[in-house]
């Protein structure tokens, strides 16, 4: 049962990594977009929104069972103050700030239509902070030993770089326009 | 006013806020047609209440608000 429960920690885990990286990735691709094609962004949008929250379903499945099972000593602690695992607790302290920096994303998100956006904007950023965060504890911890596991986080590493590496020299597709409309002057 | 959102069929725009994704008019395809660069143009049409609050709910830049008003 303990053992069963350990291997149900880590399938989510990684099952979660996957899911945050594909969030991450559609959510750039939404804000850094070269040309609008509404459906494309009608489908991104939602995907980017449920496959979220799905995540949110699976990682929360990962942080129970990995505080249920006694196999390694992660107490119930640790779901939420990073650093106080007994075992790894660097690499287990990571994965906990990721969850804490999530969680208050998921619920900026939910909230979003009652909190002002320029608060929403602030928490949803952090996200740039919340994947690396979670792709260091997935690959120090999680996937050491087995090396399809491992691929799939590099892979999840590889895919969220080009990503944003993408993100960061995409423009708004009229940014040029705009440009050129300020630097004629008001006369 | 939840009673109210459930049953509008119409959005009202904020066009400071909006960033030309194009949601509204894949989702609203009665009432929003897109202008040459991607912004919304709204007509005085109603789309399905349902249809209005998903849109409302999936504009990337939360530009929509449910209305009941015809737009000037």
């Amino acid at each position: 049962m303990n053992e069963l429960l350990w291997y149900f920690s880590r399938a989510t885990g990684v099952v979660s990594m996957v899911l945050l990286t594909t969030t991450l990735v559609l959510g750039m691709t939404l804000s850094g977009r070269r040309s609008a094609r509404p459906a494309t962004s009608t489908v991104v949008a939602g995907l980017h929104r449920w496959l979220g929250l799905g995540m949110v379903a699976f990682l929360v499945g990962h942080v129970t069972t990995a505080v249920v099972e006694t196999y390694v000593s992660i107490g119930p602690l640790s779901a939420l103050v990073p650093f106080t695992a007994g075992y790894q607790p660097l690499w287990v302290g990571l994965g906990t700030i990721a969850f804490d920096i999530l969680l208050a994303v998921a619920v900026t998100s939910a909230l979003r239509h009652r909190i002002s956006e320029r608060a929403w904007r602030g928490v949803h950023l952090a996200s740039y902070l919340l994947w690396p965060t979670a792709l260091v504890h997935g690959f120090m911890l999680g996937t050491s030993d087995q090396p399809l596991l491992r691929l799939v986080t590099v892979a999840c590493g590889v895919a969220g770089m080009l990503a944003v590496s993408w993100r960061i020299q995409a423009t708004h597709h009229d940014r040029e326009h705009r440009r050129s409309v300020t630097a004629q002057g008001w006369s | 006013m939840p009673a109210a959102r459930e049953q509008a069929t119409r959005v009202a725009v904020d066009r400071i806020a909006c960033t030309g994704h194009g949601v509204c008019a894949a989702l609203l395809p009665r009432q929003i047609t897109l202008d040459e660069w991607g912004y919304p143009i709204v007509a005085a049409a109603d789309d399905p209440a349902v249809d209005v609050e998903a849109a409302v709910r999936l504009c990337p830049a939360r530009a929509l608000r449910p209305s009941r008003t015809t737009p000037q």
